[in-house]
């Protein structure tokens, strides 16, 4: 389970400190996928920084009682100067797995062949995307977040990713960021709207894409 | 079980394997990043310090610079330079030592403390290698003795590295917040060289300003040092638990920004 009691998020800004988020609550259960919707600047890459412990909080609690992922987002947590291969090697030291028997899955999965030995800054966005996705898929966690992972490659690069995401790993708990409706619809089961620093809650996702659709209304 | 399963209350040998881990990570991680795999590779980390003290060595002793001792100019260099390089690169290295690496502090084990300790652990490497190599080196060419103290030679060596350790932790952990520390540290740094006894003993100054230098905990370590190498030769000045004392007053200083730029960094 993972459990967010009244965190807040302030950041310091040359015009005065900035609350991002205020008294948010939030539990995950094992096996639970929830949705967070929020306009662009809303909250919502914050909050899922939180959650993984990759920030903290500036008050509130964020507790962690089953193994979470860093954000999963194409591009992000990479080092550019360093081949893919090293990439791998080096998040696998962080988190205590053999690199040697993940190798021939990244190989695979990105498609990158020889480029997995050279740079990741000489990658193209897509090449960039696949490596991303996969060595996220090298490290087991019983929850993954998921920061508008969908964003970035084909159509036949997203099924691969559905299907690694969503099939193999169906028994995980998810938080989940889009903007794409759909894909909070069909993956979620139930979603929460970020909006003015506070989180709402929603039993089914329907009710969030109301309200989110209210809010956003409102505040055009 | 998965990786990383972590909570509140985590056992203190759990966060201590996390620790190690992720610091070796990091340190292998710089040394390519800052090596690379072209040429002679990880070997700079100590051929480049060794390069420096050689260039030192040559200069000094085609210029006969005076010292005030009888000692010879080769074992003064290798004692007093590597000194140098082992304190001073230390700051140098931890300013401004977030920036490249934000991308990495998206995984929740990597904090700003282990990013400062692995470059740490990379220049003491790097210099204490260097030093070992060069006096070996040396002495084989009959240009100095071996140390008549080893133990004190390594404790003094020890000293300062905490002492650079310390600095560095603190200023690195500043200059997050305050950018002049890196245009500071420069203009320091090279005022501090000729001051921090690498190219003098104490001995050899009027009392007056030996007084005023031995203010500075680096000329404290490099005369225990000296005294450790060359032992009756010369006359050394200093006071270990005054060096002990600003030591660890810097290391807290160090830790406590360390926390404070810990709780505010921002992952990229």
């Amino acid at each position: 389970m993972i459990r967010l009691t009244n965190v807040d998020k302030v950041y310091p800004t040359r015009s005065g400190p900035v609350r991002i988020l205020r008294e948010v609550n939030l539990t995950i259960n094992p096996g639970e996928r929830v949705g967070i919707l929020g306009r662009n600047g809303a909250g919502k890459s914050t909050l899922i920084r939180l959650v993984s412990g990759a920030e903290l909080p500036t008050s509130g609690h964020v507790e962690r009682h089953m193994s979470v992922s860093w954000p999963l987002a194409f591009g992000g947590a990479f080092q550019g100067s360093l081949t893919g291969l090293d990439n791998l090697r080096f998040i696998c030291r962080i988190y205590g797995t053999n690199p040697d028997d993940k190798i021939a899955f990244v190989q695979e999965f990105s498609e990158l062949g020889i480029y997995l030995r050279e740079p990741v800054k000489s990658y193209s966005s897509g090449m960039r995307a696949r490596l991303a996705f996969a060595i996220s898929m090298v490290i087991e966690f019983d929850c993954f977040l998921i920061d508008e992972i969908i964003a970035v490659g084909d159509a036949r690069f997203h099924e691969k990713c559905n299907y690694e995401l969503f099939a193999k790993r169906g028994d995980r708990a998810m938080i989940i960021v889009s903007h794409d409706s759909g894909y909070i619809r069909e993956h979620c089961t139930r979603a929460a709207v970020l909006a003015a620093g506070e989180l709402h809650h929603f039993d089914n996702t329907e009710d969030a894409f109301a309200f989110y659709h209210e809010e956003a209304m409102l505040a055009a | 079980m998965h990786a990383n399963s972590e909570s509140i209350g985590m056992p203190l040998a759990q966060s201590w394997r996390i620790q190690r881990r992720v610091i070796w990570a990091l340190f292998l991680r710089e040394i390519l990043t800052r090596y690379g795999r072209h040429n002679i590779g990880f070997l700079w980390l100590f051929a480049e310090p060794m390069l420096f003290t050689v260039a030192v060595t040559a200069l000094w002793t085609a210029t006969k610079a005076v010292h005030g001792s009888s000692l010879p100019i080769a074992a003064f260099a290798v004692t007093g330079y590597s000194s140098v390089l082992l304190w001073r690169n230390m700051p140098s290295r931890c300013i401004k030592a977030l920036e490249p690496n934000l991308s990495l502090l998206y995984h929740r084990n990597v904090r700003p403390f282990d990013i400062y300790i692995a470059r740490l652990m990379l220049e003491a490497s790097g210099a204490t290698i260097s030093f070992v190599v060069l006096v070996l080196f040396f002495h084989f060419l009959g240009w100095v003795d071996f140390p008549e103290d080893f133990l004190q030679v390594a404790a003094a060596w020890c000293m300062l590295a905490w002492f650079g350790a310390s600095i560095a932790l603190f200023f690195g952990a500043l200059s997050e917040s305050y950018e002049s520390i890196e245009k500071l540290w420069h203009p320091t740094s090279y005022i501090l060289f000729p001051l921090s006894g690498a190219a003098f003993l104490v001995d050899a100054l009027p009392a007056e300003a030996q007084h005023y230098v031995l203010m500075l905990p680096m000329v404290h370590g490099v005369e225990f040092l000296r005294e450790g190498y060359f032992g009756s030769k010369i006359v050394a000045h200093y006071d270990i638990a005054y060096m002990a004392l600003l030591n660890t007053i810097f290391t807290l200083l160090g830790l406590a920004q360390v926390r404070k730029v810990s709780r505010a960094v921002v992952p990229e």
